[in-house]
């Protein structure tokens, strides 16, 4: 038993008078303590969706989750909304994509740690302030005490991050999720953050599920990668793996699509158009209209998941050499 | 919650020792409205109108109410009598000294401003915060409610409600004027509210298992807390409008002795053309105030406003 379980994992958005959008199809994998496994996709693939569900952060109104998240064995999905909340910060963390506009603009940084120290640990206001002190400290903060007293305006984008970091790891959470957390920051503070984030698993052992479309990250940080098209899996493979031989064409399409100066020819390559609006999985592969390996079968039955947990593929045509 | 806010700030500011002071964005919004002339002239003004309001049965060399022998002897229906010693504007319709009474006027006006303002918000607030907080078929009923308020004319509706009652008084304007205030304040609040609550820090704050109460109190309220406290600037010019056209139009305290501005413009305007200066002094002391409380809700709309943030 894995320390964070998802099983099949579906979200359905049903808004009235409109078609129902699955934005999230079956999707599994597990996370073990001091695993990072990556959750990789385009734009509108679902991985940001997918974290939400865990998290129980979805409006129930209009969301369809189904299937199962088991952390430690305990059903998350079934749990209700006060339970969900007593766990979330402290089993399950999770840190934003825009450090900026996901802190409080109007109150002071040491107010948003300590908060969360009081909520969960029940420490007092004196004792969660020494605490938090320590904290940013920890994530590489400099001179904490007085950022303690700053507003969010008043640091800057690393340090927000690395703030943001600190809140969620206030109360020692076993699985944090981080989705996209480098995105909006400049390349060498990107660096320093997933620095950060891997001396954290590796220190503290808490399991790492990051979500990112940066095949860079992936390459620094995950020991495993999902690559999500469509709000399925699409491919799962260990990193070294993924990057040798990627099979699913989309993979081998992303993969192909970072630009690089050790190779002849100044042309990028792309993957012709964009996610679909709506996935048509029934009936066919839903990358086969973008997809250079089509064949017959591609848009005459849906692929199955193959191969075992380690090395999963979704693809009826895979792709039997390395990129370029 | 301002103060609640700051004396969260004051704890950690001792905690912090000696370290310095984050800065927080009202105190940013504070430090470019000092640098704005139009604030600037905003504040003057309307110091200026607290200080002579606060301080006016002292400044005032007569009663508001006293009839004065040395100004009937004059007094006919085509003659006021104007300044003389003792009585720096002369006198009015009725005998009384027009500068005290309109220095006392100041009085009653920030009265019935503050006091429609203050109740306006109040349950303005209430609804909006209630509405925003909770959405849903609650949110629905109250908007509703706040529609029919706001699909009248805001004056028109402010004379249908002082005319409810029989008997005018300063209270029934404060009602009056205080009721036309409610739907402002509270699809404002709720309009800022609803914007937070599909913000990334609330969605970040329930990451961490804050409790929805908290949320509310903590993270949506003061942030949406600045556009209210604009229009509260704002309703305080409107209200002071307002009140003086309900006057005007007799449906406040109809005594005639009391000191009020817009009492005095409707029962001047009789005198008009033998004494027109009986018009323009209160009507320019409403201009004046009310001039001020807009340029001073305006800078501070700018100030606030996060497009505008260094």
């Amino acid at each position: 038993m894995a320390l964070l379980d998802v099983t099949d994992l579906s979200v359905v958005f049903r808004r009235r008078g409109e078609e129902p959008f699955t934005a999230v199809d079956k999707v599994s994998f597990s996370v073990e303590p001091g695993q990072t496994v990556g959750l990789v996709g385009e734009s509108g693939c679902g991985k940001s969706v997918t974290s939400l569900a865990i998290m129980g952060l979805l409006p129930k109104r209009g969301n369809q989750v189904t299937g199962s998240v088991r952390y430690e064995g305990t059903e998350l999905l079934s749990l209700s909304p006060d339970q969900m909340r007593a766990r979330r910060g402290k089993d399950l963390g999770m840190v934003f994509q825009d450090p900026l506009s996901s802190l409080n603009p109007v109150i002071p940084i040491g107010i948003q740690v300590t908060e969360v120290l009081e909520k969960h640990r029940g420490m007092p206001r004196r004792k969660a302030m020494i605490e938090a002190e320590d904290l940013l400290n920890r994530v590489g903060i400099p001179d904490p005490r007085r950022r303690l007293t700053e507003y969010p305006h008043q640091l800057s984008g690393g340090m927000r991050q690395r703030a943001l970091i600190a809140i969620a790891l206030a109360c020692r959470p076993r699985v944090l999720i981080a989705d996209e957390p480098t995105t909006a920051l400049d390349v060498t503070i990107q660096a320093q953050i997933l620095a950060l984030l891997k001396e954290l698993v590796t220190d503290t052992g808490t399991a790492l599920i990051m979500i990112t479309h940066d095949l860079g990250v992936v390459a620094g940080l995950c020991d495993q990668v999902n690559v999500l098209y469509g709000g399925r899996v699409v491919e799962r493979a260990g990193r070294h793996e993924l990057f040798e031989l990627p099979r699913h064409p989309y993979t081998h399409g992303l993969l192909a699509s970072i630009p690089r100066l050790d190779l002849e020819g100044d042309r990028l390559v792309p993957i012709p158009g964009s996610v679909a609006d709506n996935i048509p999985w029934d009936g066919g592969c839903a990358f086969a209209p973008r997809c250079a390996n089509q064949i017959a079968d591609c848009t005459a039955r849906t692929p199955e998941l193959t191969g075992d947990q380690q090395r999963l593929l979704l693809c009826h045509n895979p792709m039997e050499v390395a990129v370029r | 919650m301002t103060e609640m806010l700051t004396g969260r700030k004051e704890r950690i500011d001792r905690l912090a020792g000696d370290a310095s002071v984050g800065r927080s964005l009202w105190s940013e919004a504070f430090r470019r409205m000092r640098r704005s002339p139009v604030a600037i002239t905003g504040a003057v003004l309307v110091a200026a109108f607290l200080l002579l309001a606060a301080f006016a049965p002292l400044i005032a060399p007569h009663s508001a109410t006293e009839r004065f022998p040395q100004l009937l002897q004059d007094l006919r229906a085509d003659h006021i009598p104007g300044a003389q010693p003792g009585f720096p504007l002369g006198s009015d319709q009725l005998g009384h000294d027009l500068f005290s009474r309109l220095l006392l006027a100041s009085q009653q006006t920030l009265l019935v401003a503050v006091a429609a303002t203050v109740f306006g918000m109040a349950v303005g607030m209430l609804i909006g915060g209630t509405a925003g907080a909770l959405g849903g078929w609650v949110d629905n009923v109250l908007m509703r409610l706040v529609d029919v308020l706001l699909s009248f004319p805001s004056l028109l509706l402010a004379i249908s409600i002082a005319a409810l009652f029989s008997q005018g008084s300063q209270w029934t304007v404060i009602i009056a004027v205080s009721t036309v205030a409610v739907p402002v304040f509270a699809r404002l609040l709720r309009g800022s509210m609803l914007a937070q609550r599909h913000s990334e820090y609330v969605l970040a704050a329930r990451a961490t298992g804050v409790k929805p109460a908290a949320i509310v109190f903590r993270h949506m309220l003061p942030n949406s807390l600045g556009p209210v406290l604009v229009q509260a600037t704002l309703t305080l010019a409107i209200s002071i409008l307002e009140a003086a056209a309900l006057s005007y139009l007799g449906l406040g305290d109809p005594n005639p002795d009391r000191a009020e501005w817009g009492l005095m413009l409707a029962n001047a305007q009789r005198y008009f053309d033998v004494s027109p200066q009986l018009s323009f002094y209160p009507a320019i002391a409403i201009i004046v105030v009310a001039l001020g409380f807009t340029l001073l809700g305006e800078s501070m709309r700018e100030a606030l406003d996060p497009k505008n943030r260094r």
